[in-house]
């Protein structure tokens, strides 16, 4: 079977990392052959599989040899928990630099090294919150990722995001074979949080592929750098990621994405009682004029 | 053929944008005129100084050719970094012949290439490390410059770094002058506004370093050069005639110039404007900050020279208003003889000018004191404020033509037949090979001076030799001729 390559996008510090790596902890538990490819400069994609702080970067490492050209594969691939693949695009620190030229650098290395191996059942891209610049809507760009989840929450911006990141997928959708393949909802537990991820995902055309409810569990692990599954292969929540791995698994659902427009956006969180009718009357006065006009 | 008058002008214009889509024609039709318009009014007649449009094949430069190429790249004792990946720096090296004295390695280095080389990781991580360690190494390697400019090439305005900082930094770690340069060439519609930003950073960083500094002893007589690149030795023409009639030239910008001449510009009388576009911003800054007014001249032939070196001496005292007659009297002979010379060879001719800065202006006179006439010119990236001072020198017939296209100048040409272009090498060999003798006006063809009286005379000589050479009576093949003539 061919390898199908994914990629995971959602608002920052939603839990794209963390959900990646136990739901591909999952898929080696029953034998698929998984490589991770972090585009993040922070380099955190890999640190539950490796039980690493970091690891070394493509970007780093080639910085460090001279150039691109001067780097080995095996300098930076490394193998951790299920004979899984890691790898870092890398990037420099925050204000410096140009971290999405890095991910082009990066990826463009991956495959003229021959990394995607033919023998891959899956590659998962773990992507920089938003898609910011050119360099991380790459992983979407001339046909590498064919699928994409967006993780998501029952928070308002990380709804924002999803939505947007569906545009940047429509705009790719339409020159390649990029499909959004469904939203995973990482619980934050907020108010009727299932119900309208499973709103917003029929408005964006896919649907919620799975719910992950909010555990402590995942925590305990990390603290380990391990994946829950590995930690604690028996708790609740390993379950819950070895149901997601299986539902992407048997995913035929992949579609070009209708991403919504602001208002209608936010008439979805009104109607869900998440956001209030917007009253008109009071965009742009201060305190002070309110004062007046209340006295009139 | 005889000039066109405006109106078989104005039709000219209009068949030649013909074949253009409408939205094409409607862009080009603007910076196309007849002049004809009232000096002060060449917005109503032309438009410039806006983005070419795609495929026109404009010959245009970006702001990175306005600053290191054509204001910073002169000054000699400084090190001229570009900063990015390598092709910006190795293309525009050595590439505009602006003469200087010196030793190349030691206190000149005008016609090295510096680059920060730019590789993947420099992108990624960004190149202000790399900057620094850069300048160190040339503070080692070139202890006797006396100071690095930093000329931003794209990326790194892309990638934001924060050039200004290590400049500060290093300058006070080394104690010379460094200077960033955010010329990155993606900024504005031509090279033009690199020479706005090259200025403004001469301003920044350079200018005000004397101002306390009253060690530098002074005269009445005291003048700066501003605008003359020395293409070919032009500045050093001009500056004999100027210290001629007993004037001192403290500072030549930027050709065969010092950093130093720049530090000392501020304390001059009076500033001479050669190339307005490139250099009226720091003109205009000076007489602001020091008081120092400043005026255009022009040095190109007998006529506008006579002109000019009275209006400069009309600043100064009997003394120097008696030097400029002196001057004036000492090369009419001279003078006088070149035109008896060449003025019969060249009397009539019709010349078609495509230049940048002043030319486009500045050298109609010299044309017209060897009897020839102008009947088409245009600026590559002039403003209006160009073409206003262009409407005073032309004739009423003349064809205007702002950022012209390849495939305009080539039907123009062909409508016209001047019987001389002058313009750039880019231009040269497609007019030559049309069989109409062709000048570089950039670079003078490899010839020059052409400021000033000594430069003249060779303008005289070159306009001659190559309008009057004997290869253009050998166009046709022998066979063809002898088919020509056997069919007459």
């Amino acid at each position: 079977m061919a390898t199908r390559q994914c990629a995971i996008y959602g608002k920052g510090g939603i839990g794209k990392s963390t959900t990646t790596q136990n739901l591909v902890a999952a898929m080696a538990e029953i034998g698929k052959k998984v490589m991770i490819v972090g585009c993040d400069p922070k380099s955190d994609s890999t640190r539950l599989m490796l039980h690493a702080k970091v690891q070394n970067t493509i970007m780093e490492m080639a910085a460090e040899a001279g150039s691109i050209e001067d780097l080995e594969l095996e300098d930076v691939l490394k193998v951790g928990y299920g004979n899984v693949k890691c790898v870092e695009s890398g990037g420099p620190e925050p204000g410096v630099g140009c971290a999405g030229r890095g991910v082009i650098t990066a990826i463009n290395f991956l495959e003229e090294e021959g990394a995607y191996d033919e023998d891959l059942d899956f590659v998962f891209y773990d992507v920089l919150g938003d898609v910011v610049c050119g360099g991380f809507a790459m992983p979407i760009r001339e046909n590498k990722a064919q699928e994409i989840y967006i993780v998501v929450s029952g928070e308002m911006m990380a709804m924002y995001a999803a939505n947007n990141i569906s545009k940047g997928i429509l705009k790719y959708a339409k020159s390649g074979s990029v499909r959004l393949a469904g939203l995973i909802c990482n619980s934050r537990n907020t108010d009727k949080e299932l119900e309208l991820v499973e709103a917003l995902a029929e408005k964006l055309g896919t649907r919620m592929i799975h719910f992950i409810p909010r555990d402590n569990a995942v925590q305990r692990a990390e603290i380990r750098r391990m994946t829950c599954i590995e930690y604690d292969p028996k708790a609740k929540q390993s379950d819950e990621y070895r149901q997601l791995a299986q539902k992407i698994i048997d995913n035929k659902n992949q579609v070009i994405p209708t991403p919504i427009t602001m208002d209608e956006l936010e008439g979805l969180l009104m109607e869900f009682g998440i956001l209030e009718e917007e009253d008109e009357s009071i965009v742009g006065r201060t305190a002070e004029e309110e004062v007046a006009a209340g006295g009139a | 053929m005889s000039a066109m008058t405006p109106k078989e002008t104005e039709t000219l214009i209009q068949e030649v944008l013909e074949i253009y889509p409408e939205e094409a024609r409607k862009d080009r039709v603007e910076h196309l005129a007849v002049n004809g318009c009232s000096p002060g009014q060449a917005e109503k007649c032309i438009i410039s100084n806006k983005k070419s449009l795609p495929g026109v094949m404009t010959i245009r430069g970006c702001a990175y050719a306005g600053s290191k190429g054509v204001v910073w790249g002169p000054v000699k004792d400084i090190i001229h970094v570009s900063h990015g990946p390598v092709g910006c720096g190795q293309y525009s090296r050595a590439g505009r012949r602006n003469y200087y004295t010196g030793t190349v390695g030691v206190n000149t280095f005008g016609t090295m290439n510096f680059t920060s080389d730019f590789q993947e990781k420099d992108i990624v991580f960004g190149g202000d490390k790399k900057l620094g360690k850069l300048i160190d190494e040339i503070e080692s390697l070139f202890p006797l410059s006396k100071g690095i400019t930093i000329q931003s090439e794209c990326p790194v305005g892309l990638i934001g770094d924060d050039i200004s900082a290590v400049a500060k930094e290093k300058s006070k770690e080394l104690n010379k002058t460094v200077v960033p340069v955010r010329c990155e060439g993606f900024r504005g519609v031509s090279q033009s506004l690199g020479h706005h930003i090259a200025n403004d950073s001469i301003r920044d960083w350079v200018l005000g370093a004397r101002d306390d500094d009253n060690s530098f002893e002074v005269t009445p007589y005291d003048v700066a050069i501003l605008g003359d690149y020395n293409i070919g030795g032009d500045a050093w023409a001009s500056r004999t005639l100027l210290e001629e009639m007993g004037l001192r030239v403290v500072a030549q910008w930027s050709g065969d110039g010092t950093l130093s001449e720049i530090e000392l510009t501020p304390k001059v009388k009076l500033n001479l404007l050669h190339c307005y576009r490139s250099m009226n911003y720091i003109s205009r800054h000076m007489e602001e900050k020091y008081g120092i007014p400043w005026i255009e001249y022009n040095f190109f032939g007998p006529t506008k020279i006579e002109e000019s070196l009275r209006r400069i001496a009309a600043f100064f005292d009997d003394k120097i208003k008696q030097g400029a007659e002196r001057v004036i009297e000492k090369y009419r002979p001279e003078c006088t003889a070149v035109i008896e010379k060449y003025r019969p060879r060249l009397e009539g001719k019709k010349v078609m000018l495509y230049v940048g800065g002043l030319r486009p202006r500045h050298t109609i006179g010299a044309y017209e004191d060897l009897g020839m006439k102008i009947v088409g010119t245009g600026y590559e990236f002039g403003h209006d404020d160009d073409y206003d001072r262009t409407l005073k020198e032309a004739g009423d017939a003349t064809l205007l033509y702002d950022d012209l296209t390849g495939y305009e100048f080539e039907e123009f040409v062909k409508r016209i037949r001047p019987d001389l272009i002058g313009a750039g090498v880019k231009e040269k060999y497609l007019f030559q090979k049309m069989g109409i003798p062709f000048r570089q006006m950039h670079s003078w063809d490899y010839s020059g001076p052409y400021h000033g009286y000594d430069g003249f005379a060779i303008f005289a000589r070159d306009m001659d030799m190559t309008l009057n050479n004997p290869c253009w009576s050998q166009l046709t093949a022998p066979w063809k001729r002898e088919q020509q003539q056997g069919g007459e």
